[in-house]
């Protein structure tokens, strides 16, 4: 069976460089063609997995530029040795330990390569604002159900003041009850600017009310039911406060103490909600694809909206915390809750960003 | 989409460049025990991250009382309760985003049980994928502790409502286990799975590692006695050898030189296996080039 014997040429090689020619000699030496096929491709695959290596590792610095650069091509061999092996080879343990690299360096190569500042200026120049407007139509349905949900709380608590103690969570010692004087219900809404500790309070607020969209969002999953349940629960404390401001003529004043804040925190719990929504409508109604491909794709679109309303929670927190007590009349909230309206309309309906031709 | 084997871990996907990559799913064991190793971590985390935070207010001496006091004290104790409320929001959401997201794909827990996140069907994991499985874990995963915690902390007490939400939740727990893929609600949003990430180095080439066999043996065989078994006996006859446990050797060698009919001097177990192994191998491979492949000893 030796078909070939170390050669001259082999040997001529080792009094040069010793590396070099030990793999030559070990390629002549091997007695099969499939092993003589890998010794000679064995020096490619051994630098890709060293990068691989680095890479697992989180040592990104210590890689070279030409190796770097490399990377791709040499996935590539290995990806396309792996091809001729397994047609030619019957060396298991070669082909195992190939699959698994060509696997490891697939995850490289095909991973998600956008770190995340890139990501994020993708984000902000028109990714998130392109997100948003995928959803319109969850949007608009989410919007909707709002409507319908700030108007039950309020028809609700008009047909009977007792809903109100249902609908409203929590706080035994809260002034807003109905029956509250016109001077009570004013001291909720002005001159709180004394007060300490804003920034820990918009901080709680922040957490908090993200933590809710969270959950409006995750609740989707349940073909959305859930999440347009959340909706119409929240807005109907909405709908259920400016019945109780109304009857002290007090409206215009709670929208102003509202408005500072919820235009941007409706607005991202609107979002989060239509996001829910999207996913459920995917599962329910999927199309022509499959419901597991179907809700993955609904899913990245709405993770991308998702990051949006955390941030958009954390602006509406700052305000809720700051902003509301340090305005201190109507006119100036109405001001600012209606610019952050105007703000973010613009950002995700009429600016398009950069490169978009759409 | 990746082609199914049912019951069984092994997956397949396709790569860009057309090449079929084999895959094998992470037990739902594994998956557990990572996720209990990340929620001790993050639970470590969080104390030692409070327990700082209370070391430098004691350090400035600040009391708690103070935080809704005036003056400069008062503000530096508010920022400190600020870093705190934001450290935990980050802990509990960013922790499994931040580590999946990097190049293994895999928090520590997972690290430590040897698995990773991956893409199913052919496209790239991607950052929304990433953050879609992260944020629905929240229902999967803290609402039902909650809800559940509550439903055991009232005792006989819980109303209907109270068992009905604990169940409702344990659906969304326990989803992984009505899928094949293992896939939990996450998992089916950001369209992952959760694969293991085998490592494993690389044996020398045979026909190199042993050149006994090549040079000056005695054993040629005759393509008759070659015929005899198929790529399926190669390669347990290869992991044999790889292996080179003496009584196993001697088990495997006594078999083959029954089944051929040819004897072999005692002691030379090894030399007869390696040369029978390469000769073996090239005349399968030789077949392979021409288009005949021999699955094992009975294939025609």
């Amino acid at each position: 069976m030796s078909e070939v014997a170390p050669t001259l040429l082999g040997r001529l090689g080792g009094w040069f460089s010793p590396t070099a020619s030990a793999e030559i000699a070990a390629a002549e030496d091997a007695a099969l063609r499939s092993d003589r096929f890998r010794l000679e491709r064995e020096g490619e695959w051994k630098r890709l997995e060293a990068i691989v290596i680095r890479i697992e590792k989180g040592r990104l610095r210590g890689i070279s530029d030409a190796d770097l650069l490399a990377l791709p091509a040499l996935y590539r061999t290995a990806v396309s040795s792996l091809a001729v092996a397994r047609e030619t080879s019957l060396d298991a343990e070669t082909l195992e330990w190939l699959e698994g690299l060509t696997r490891r360096a697939w995850f490289i190569v095909y991973g998600p390569r956008a770190g995340l500042g890139d990501w994020l200026m993708r984000f902000f120049g028109g990714g998130w604002s392109e997100s948003v407007r995928a959803l319109k139509q969850d949007i608009l349905i989410a919007f909707a159900l709002m409507v319908a949900g700030t108007i039950a709380g309020w028809l609700l608590v008009a047909s009977d003041p007792d809903w109100y103690y249902a609908l409203m969570p929590g706080g035994m010692g809260d002034a807003r009850v109905p029956g509250a004087s016109r001077a009570v219900l004013m001291g909720t809404l002005f001159g709180q600017q004394d007060q300490h500790g804003l920034a820990v309070f918009a901080a709680y607020l922040f957490s908090n009310n993200a933590q809710v969209s969270i959950l409006a969002f995750a609740l989707g999953f349940a073909f959305g039911l859930p999440s347009a349940m959340l909706l119409i629960q929240n807005t109907a404390i909405l709908g259920a406060l400016l019945w109780l401001y109304h009857g002290q003529g007090l409206t215009l004043e709670l929208v102003g103490w509202l408005s500072i804040h919820g235009t941007t925190e409706l607005f991202a719990i609107m979002l989060a909600g239509a996001a829910g929504l999207h996913i459920g409508r995917a599962m329910a109604f999927p199309g022509d694809a499959a419901v597991l491909d179907a809700a993955a794709a609904a899913g990245r679109r709405s993770a991308q909206v998702m990051v949006g309303v955390v941030l958009m929670l954390i602006v509406a927190g700052l305000l809720e915390g700051f902003g509301r007590q340090l305005v201190d009349n109507t006119a100036g909230r109405l001001i600012v809750g209606g610019f952050m309206l105007v703000f973010w309309s613009g950002y995700f309906f009429v600016w398009r960003g950069r490169g978009q031709s759409a | 989409m990746a082609r199914r084997a049912p019951r069984s871990r092994n997956r397949t996907v396709i790569t860009p460049e057309g090449v079929a990559l084999p895959l094998v799913l992470a037990t739902r064991g594994a998956r557990a025990a990572a996720l209990l190793i990340d929620l001790a971590l993050i639970g470590a985390a969080m104390i030692v991250t409070t327990l700082t935070l209370i070391w430098i207010a004691g350090g400035i001496g600040l009391k708690l009382q103070e935080v809704e006091a005036d003056g400069p004290k008062a503000r530096a104790l508010q920022a400190l309760v600020i870093v705190w409320i934001i450290a935990m929001f980050l802990f509990r959401n960013a922790w499994f985003l931040f580590f999946e997201l990097g190049p293994r794909g895999a928090t520590p827990g997972k690290r430590v049980t040897g698995i990773r996140i991956a893409a199913r069907g052919t496209e790239r994991l991607t950052t929304e994928a990433v953050i879609a499985r992260n944020i629905i874990r929240d229902i999967e995963l803290f609402m039902p502790i909650v809800f559940i915690g509550g439903a055991v902390a009232a005792g006989s007490d819980t109303d209907l409502a109270g068992w009905a939400g604990a169940v409702w939740c344990a659906i969304f727990m326990l989803f992984p286990f009505f899928n094949r893929d293992a896939l939990r609600c996450g998992d089916v949003i950001a369209g992952t799975w959760v694969v293991e990430a085998q490592r494993r180095k690389l044996g020398q080439a045979l026909s190199v590692s042993a050149p006994i066999a090549a040079s000056d043996q005695a054993f040629t065989f005759t393509p008759q006695e070659l015929a005899v078994y198929g790529e399926y006996e190669l390669q347990t006859l290869e992991r044999v050898l790889r292996d080179g446990r003496g009584t196993t050797l001697d088990d495997v060698a006594d078999a083959i030189s029954r089944k051929i009919g040819r004897p072999y001097p005692t002691g030379a177990e090894r030399v007869f296996l390696e040369s029978y192994y390469l000769q073996l191998r090239a005349q399968l491979e030789q077949g392979l080039r021409l288009g005949r492949r021999k699955a094992d000893k009975y294939a025609a």
